[in-house]
């Protein structure tokens, strides 16, 4: 029962920060960017038009009338138009979520798989040459711009060898839609992977020597044991919690990714919005991006309170 | 007096530690031997190679120590060479260990009774055999309420609890031999009692024989019958408990005797100087910078393991220099020297 | 009677002089680079002679040759000295990105750990509700109200940087504030001024200091990024990212144009990188 109270309270907490974040946003967009009736009009537009605009946008009314239609909007998934698409907002963000949140999850799916092994092996053979050789790429991988490495391999395996598209989005079945993300998930991937293998090999070495895994040898156990009940299980506690905060960081990142590899997902809708001065999306994504990075910040928390006994609620 | 039956023989081992520029000489031909029944103490200074010595008969040492020379022999059978698969037949079922500080020993993430049930490893058991024999095993170590803490995580127990749970865990498999590596040095004062007694009760009731690693000379006349005293990675005086308080030859042995408190009001002595660096080249007997008696031959031979007497051992140049008789207690009487 | 252990000991110092900083390869190989890098921002003419931005129509698109050694592109204009000319670009977009929020960053941490209360509540607030955005979105975002071009890059940086080093210094000061140094500095009566600068300063700095050499790999990149995407550094100027957008309309046939200027990003960010992680290791080593 005390976790589950942990976990309302958790949940609770996240309302007035994304509360503030709509204030913020919505605040900062209207002040600084300019009215968006001359802007869609554009410089050549009369007043009487841009006046008319005005009224039917509902611009025309105090701010904080306007900003209370937003935040009703909210509860009631109303978020206005998209002003250069027209279709509404809501429904952009409906199309292109599962594209993004699609392409994230894919990502920390590859970077899971090559990082759990491979920073297993550094971490038991520390100072070795496995080890180093890790390290190595690990640094590598960090350093490297991720906007470059998604443009090589589009070079490499979408023109020159055309095993894989070159951009786009397939959406037709699960292979076409895998095809499409391939590049893209290697890319995001790959800071992720250096990430996560570098704290799988410092956890294994460290635990590696801890006196609790002796003493577990010393009953007998197999060595399998050993590495599943008592080294893992307790390097996955730092583990996870890596992988969920650079979850949040792929959000970020998809934006680039996805103008590289031309994948309509709300990165590049935040790009193309931004260009297209398109403020009813932008600040819609805003509050979704705060929205996902604190729901993967509870999801995190959850996952740790059950995975180390020692937190108190 | 009757042959006692052979359970442990440690023959000239030797365990290295390779370091990136040098190769320190943990324990350096080192050899007892372990009867039935036995409470066999291995005393000495912090960095002598007690501990080494006590790990590396479970192969448990921490990387990246290694056994390069020597025999450990388990009711006749060579453990040195034997691989990891071959030891986890060994482990817990004939030998079984516990460490110094329960905190660090126990798994912080699993539960008590997942700890305890690893340690049925060898038999094969039911669930609900396994929880009855848990619940059996904590009572026997003296903890209350055994049903509610098997359920329960380390962190949730008390330092004296944890110590009980981790000896309940070493016992799951009714072990040959108890390997406790000084086993309270990190509890209270209060506690540390408590535990001895505990370990001594189980010895007997379980028909046990044990190994016991301690800096503490107290604990040694409390609890063991034979002792050996370690310096610089070698033994240098190994016989029983009484012979060693009250018939004390070698020089180490003596002084670490009269640096302990004797309720006298004379200064305590100690013992001039450090022990020496391991990595580097010993020449000679190891103790020779340190010792009251050392002359030119000392420093150039180190001497071997002579018996001179029954079942008392030592290694020293100058043993027709030093007294026969200069222990803690006379021979006549038995019983605790003061800690 | 003279320890035999001390007089081995001195034996061995005679023959190691080196520092423990040369012994280390990392820290070397990543010095030369970060060293090759401030060479090449501050002195590009010195490894070409031809002009970044001159625009020769009749040499565009060339292969890598002889007299263009990274090629050229749509307006014929050497890739080669347009890298080296926007190395200090991004030089400066990861040091002076970094640079602020490490000193605004660390007084503000330094403030809110030592004296906590309202001060510090407040601003671990604001750093709550700023990190609820990933770090990039946050930086697009402030850009797309700021506008484009290199100064609201730095802005836009500066913004969403400091609080990274905010919660390191705080944390490290409220782990020092409890030690027996600083109460001892207390008791002997220091002001708290003093007891800050002189005490916990030097101690907690090196650990920010670390964090900001990785973290100009960071800064650079995703000053870098802003450019590529539209929003940072503007064309003609030769910064990388903005040369490797350029480089998407030619990806087909003018390779050259995207491998060159990510390569030496990439080498850069290795340096640093290298710098950083030996850093760690060094200090770890110092007994930290």
């Amino acid at each position: 029962m005390n976790r589950l109270n942990y976990i309302i309270k958790r949940i609770l907490q996240i309302i007035p920060v994304l509360f503030v974040v709509s204030i913020l946003i919505f605040f900062l967009l209207r002040f600084i960017g300019g009215d968006p009736a001359r802007l869609i009009l554009g410089d050549k537009a009369t007043k009487s038009a841009i006046k008319a605009l005005q009224i039917k946008l509902g611009l025309d009314q105090p701010l904080i009338t306007q900003y209370w239609i937003f935040l009703k909007g909210i509860f009631k998934l109303d978020l206005g138009n998209s002003l250069s698409l027209q279709v509404s907002v809501a429904y952009l963000l409906k199309q292109r979520m599962p594209l993004t949140i699609k392409l994230t999850l894919f990502s920390a799916l590859l970077a899971i798989i090559f990082s759990l092994p491979l920073g297993y092996l550094a971490g038991k053979h520390k100072d070795h040459v496995w080890d180093h050789t890790i390290r190595t790429l690990t640094l590598v991988f960090i350093s490297m711009p991720s906007f470059w490495v998604g443009l090589l391999l589009m070079i490499l395996f979408g023109v020159k060898l055309g095993w894989l598209p070159a951009g786009g989005w397939d959406e037709t079945n699960f292979l076409t839609q895998l095809r499409s993300l391939l590049l893209p998930a290697i890319t995001e991937s790959l800071a992720l992977t250096a990430l996560l293998m570098r704290d799988m090999r410092n956890s294994v070495a460290d635990i590696s020597q801890m006196d609790y895994v002796y003493f577990a040898k010393s009953k007998g156990i197999k060595q399998s044991a050993v590495r599943k009940h008592h080294i893992f299980r307790n390097a996955l506690i730092s583990y996870v919690t890596l992988v969920s905060i650079n979850i949040a960081y792929m959000l970020g990142g998809s934006v680039i990714i996805e103008t590289v590899f031309a994948l309509p997902g709300i990165g590049k809708l935040m790009i193309d919005s931004i260009f297209n001065r398109d403020y009813q999306v932008v600040q819609s994504l805003v509050l979704l991006f705060a929205g996902l990075v604190m729901l993967v910040n509870l999801i995190t928390d959850i996952l740790y309170s059950f995975l180390d006994p020692r937190v108190s609620y | 007096m009757e042959e006692r039956k052979e359970i442990l023989e440690v023959k000239n081992l030797k365990v290295y530690f390779p370091l990136k520029h040098e190769v320190v000489k943990a324990v350096d031909g080192v050899s007892f031997t372990i009867y039935e029944g036995d409470s066999f103490g291995l005393v000495g200074e912090s960095g002598c190679g007690k501990s080494q010595t006590l790990f590396s008969i479970l192969k448990l040492l921490k990387s990246p120590g290694k056994i390069v020379g020597g025999q450990i022999l388990y009711k006749g059978k060579d453990l040195a060479p034997l691989n990891e698969k071959e030891m986890e037949k060994v482990r817990g079922k004939e030998i079984a260990q516990i460490f110094q500080e329960p905190m660090t020993a126990l798994n912080p993430v699993l539960t008590i009774k997942k700890q305890i049930f690893e340690a049925f490893v060898h038999t094969k058991m039911t669930k609900e055999e396994k929880d009855k024999q848990a619940i059996e095993l904590l009572r026997l170590v003296g903890i209350p309420n055994p049903e509610k803490r098997l359920k329960e995580y380390p962190h949730q127990f008390s330092g004296g609890m944890r110590q009980r749970a981790m000896i309940a865990i070493a016992l799951g498999e009714n072990p040959n031999l108890l390997l406790a590596d000084e086993p309270t040095t990190a509890l209270d004062v209060t506690i540390q009692e408590q535990i001895l007694a505990l370990i001594e009760d189980l010895k007997e009731k379980l028909g046990m024989s044990m190994i016991l690693v301690t800096h503490d000379l107290g604990v040694i006349a409390e609890m063991c019958n034979r002792v050996a005293v370690m310096y610089a990675g070698k033994i240098m005086e190994i016989t029983d408990t009484v012979t060693l308080f009250s018939k004390p030859r070698h020089p180490y042995t003596r002084a670490l005797m009269s640096s302990l408190p004797n309720g006298s009001k004379n200064k305590l002595e100690t013992i001039k100087g450090t022990p020496p660096n391991l990595a580097k080249e010993i020449i000679g007997c190891p103790f020779a910078p340190r010792c009251k008696y050392a002359i030119d031959k000392c420093r150039k031979e180190c001497p071997e393991m002579i018996e001179i007497e029954k079942n008392h051992f030592t290694r020293c140049n100058r043993l027709d220099v030093i007294s026969k008789f200069e222990g803690l207690i006379s021979v006549e009487e038995e019983g605790k020297n003061g800690k | 009677m003279i320890n035999i252990r001390t007089k081995i000991e001195k034996r061995d110092k005679q023959r190691k002089p080196l520092p423990d900083w040369m012994q280390k390869p990392t820290f070397v190989v990543g010095l030369v680079i970060v060293i090759m890098f401030v060479f090449i921002a501050f002195f590009p003419g010195a490894l070409t002679n031809q002009d970044p931005l001159e625009i020769n129509v009749s040499e565009a698109l060339q292969k890598p040759n002889s007299s263009h050694f990274f090629g050229t592109d749509e307006y014929g204009r050497d890739i080669y000295t347009r890298i080296l000319y926007g190395a200090r670009i991004d030089l400066e977009m990861g040091v002076f990105g970094v640079l602020i929020p490490l000193i605004v960053g660390g007084i503000l941490g330094l403030i809110a750990g030592y004296y906590g209360g309202f001060f510090d509540t407040i601003i671990m607030r604001i750093i709550d509700v700023l990190m609820a955005f990933p770090f990039t979105i946050l930086v697009i975002v402030i850009m797309s109200i700021l506008g484009a071009g290199i100064k609201n890059v730095f802005i836009a940086l500066w913004i969403v940087g400091w609080m990274s080093y905010t919660r390191l210094v705080r944390g490290e000061v409220m782990k020092a504030k409890n030690t027996e140094y600083i109460q001892a500095a207390k008791v002997e009566g220091f002001t708290d001024k003093r007891i800050l600068l002189r005490h916990l300063l030097p101690n907690v700095i090196s650990s920010a200091v670390v964090f900001a050499a990785s973290d100009i790999v960071l800064c650079m990149l995703t000053g870098a990024s802003m450019s590529f995407l539209g929003l940072g550094v503007q064309l003609p100027a030769p910064e990388w990212g903005a040369i490797l957008n350029e480089g998407r309309s030619y990806i087909s046939y003018a390779w050259w144009i995207t491998l060159f200027p990510g390569l030496f990003l990439a080498f850069n960010g290795v340096g640093f990188s290298l710098l950083g992680d030996s850093l760690t290791d060094l200090l770890r080593r110092k007994g930290r």
